[in-house]
């Protein structure tokens, strides 16, 4: 049977990857960053996944406007490197695990969860920034990956609550799995960041501390956050932390915490990486 | 039931929400097209013809050629779009978070470096002012 063996969150932001891509991870603005990642990296290849289910969001690049799925999950055996408009990332291909994503659109859609199924997609960083950040530079990762992209970018995403609900449903799904899988689930994108307007550049470490707090603890407390408090409390662009929250559902009721860091500034945002494993 | 839009009192900032989409899609769609280098090299050759390859408005395409950031937000854009025009000019995100805030590159940068821009009751609800 599958299992899901242990969850990790991790913000996104691609200067973290052009950081690493170009080298210029060891200077003195990144290197607190990235000092503090080693030991999710040391703990996630203690963890040996097989697989990695993990939530994150496109960025106008395997997706545009022009249809804007709530939830999507990616079915191929490779998902490419997106170009970004600048090349794409020089990291090594992702390999999906199709049989299990299969199973995860068959259970999720008839338990209620209309997933957009995705045959062929590119990864943009939102998926390959959460990758180098836990795995490092590596010649291949050392695990197949099933991305579940979710839409942060038009207003408005799906609520905190019912991404909570798609991780217990993922959860569910994994469970019923027949294949021996170890499985990690990762939830990325913020901590608090505002990308835009005249009020870029906001950061509320308070409300980072609180979320981290009940993404361990209390994550039901935290399914109650509305849109509007997202936005106005961790910036317009902190809204992207729903997608911890389907990350933590499928975790199940307890965890513990092995890992956490938290940083400011990566680029104009704060970053949060935490690290969980389930009981056994 | 309409959606609430209690957000529209945060200050400083333009939720992409159904009345922005419904104003902004091609001065997005734009953008997405930079995604391709081909495009690119044509935006750059003559921006404002390649511009009349989609229906803006007068405003749009303004905005565009003005590098007007917070403007292209005001009509519609999405900065997650409208940051590829910026890439297209070889700014990084911070030069153009830096410019919409009205802040000079490097007093940007030293804020960011200080814990960014703390929470205030002024910066969070319009009512506060």
């Amino acid at each position: 049977m599958a299992r899901i063996v242990g969850g990790i969150a991790c913000s996104h932001v691609p200067a973290i990857g052009a950081a690493l891509d170009k080298g210029t991870s060891t200077n003195p603005y990144w290197t607190p960053y990235f000092n503090g990642t080693v030991p999710a990296r040391e703990w996630l290849a203690k963890l040996k996944p097989d697989v990695a289910i993990l939530i994150y969001n496109d960025h106008a690049n395997a997706l545009s406007l022009e249809m804007i799925p709530t939830f999507l999950l990616g079915t191929a055996a490779h998902f490419p490197v997106a170009d970004e408009g600048f090349g794409p990332r020089p990291v090594p291909p992702v390999y999906g695990h199709p049989k299990l994503a299969w199973h995860l659109v068959e259970n999720l859609i008839l338990d209620e969860f209309d997933m957009t199924i995705a045959n062929e997609m590119p990864v943009d960083h939102g998926l390959t920034v959460p990758l180098s950040v836990t795995c490092g530079q590596v010649k291949q990762w050392p695990f197949k990956v099933i991305p579940l992209c979710v839409n942060v970018i038009q207003y408005p995403p799906p609520t905190g609550v019912r991404c909570f609900k798609l991780g217990q449903a993922i959860r569910r799904a994994v469970e019923d799995f027949p294949e021996d899988l170890r499985v990690v689930v990762y939830g990325t994108g913020g901590m608090s960041h505002q990308l835009q307007g005249e009020r870029a550049g906001f950061v509320n470490q308070e409300f980072d501390t609180m979320f981290l707090d009940g993404i361990v603890d209390d994550p039901e407390k935290l399914t109650r956050i509305s849109h509007t408090q997202y936005m106005r409390e961790s910036g317009s662009e902190g809204i992207e932390m729903v997608m911890w929250l389907a990350m933590r559902g499928a975790l199940g009721p307890k965890v513990r915490e092995a890992y956490r860091f938290y940083h400011v500034p990566t680029s104009n945002t704060a970053s949060g990486l935490l690290c969980m494993e389930t009981p056994a | 039931m309409a959606a609430p839009r209690d957000y529209e009192d945060i200050p400083g900032t333009y939720v992409y929400d159904a009345e922005r989409g419904r104003v902004g899609y091609h001065l997005n769609m734009f953008c997405m097209s930079l995604n391709d280098p081909e495009n690119r090299k044509a935006f750059k050759a003559n921006e404002a013809q390649y511009l009349d390859r989609f229906p803006l408005t007068a405003e749009q395409k303004d905005a565009v050629l003005k590098r007007d950031w917070l403007g292209m937000l005001k009509v519609g854009g999405n900065i997650y779009y409208t940051i590829k025009i910026a890439f297209c000019d070889g700014l990084t995100f911070q030069d153009v978070a830096g410019m919409m805030c009205g802040m000079p590159k490097e007093e940007y940068g030293k804020m960011m470096l200080g814990g960014g821009r703390i929470p205030t009751p002024e910066n969070q609800s319009k009512g506060k002012k």
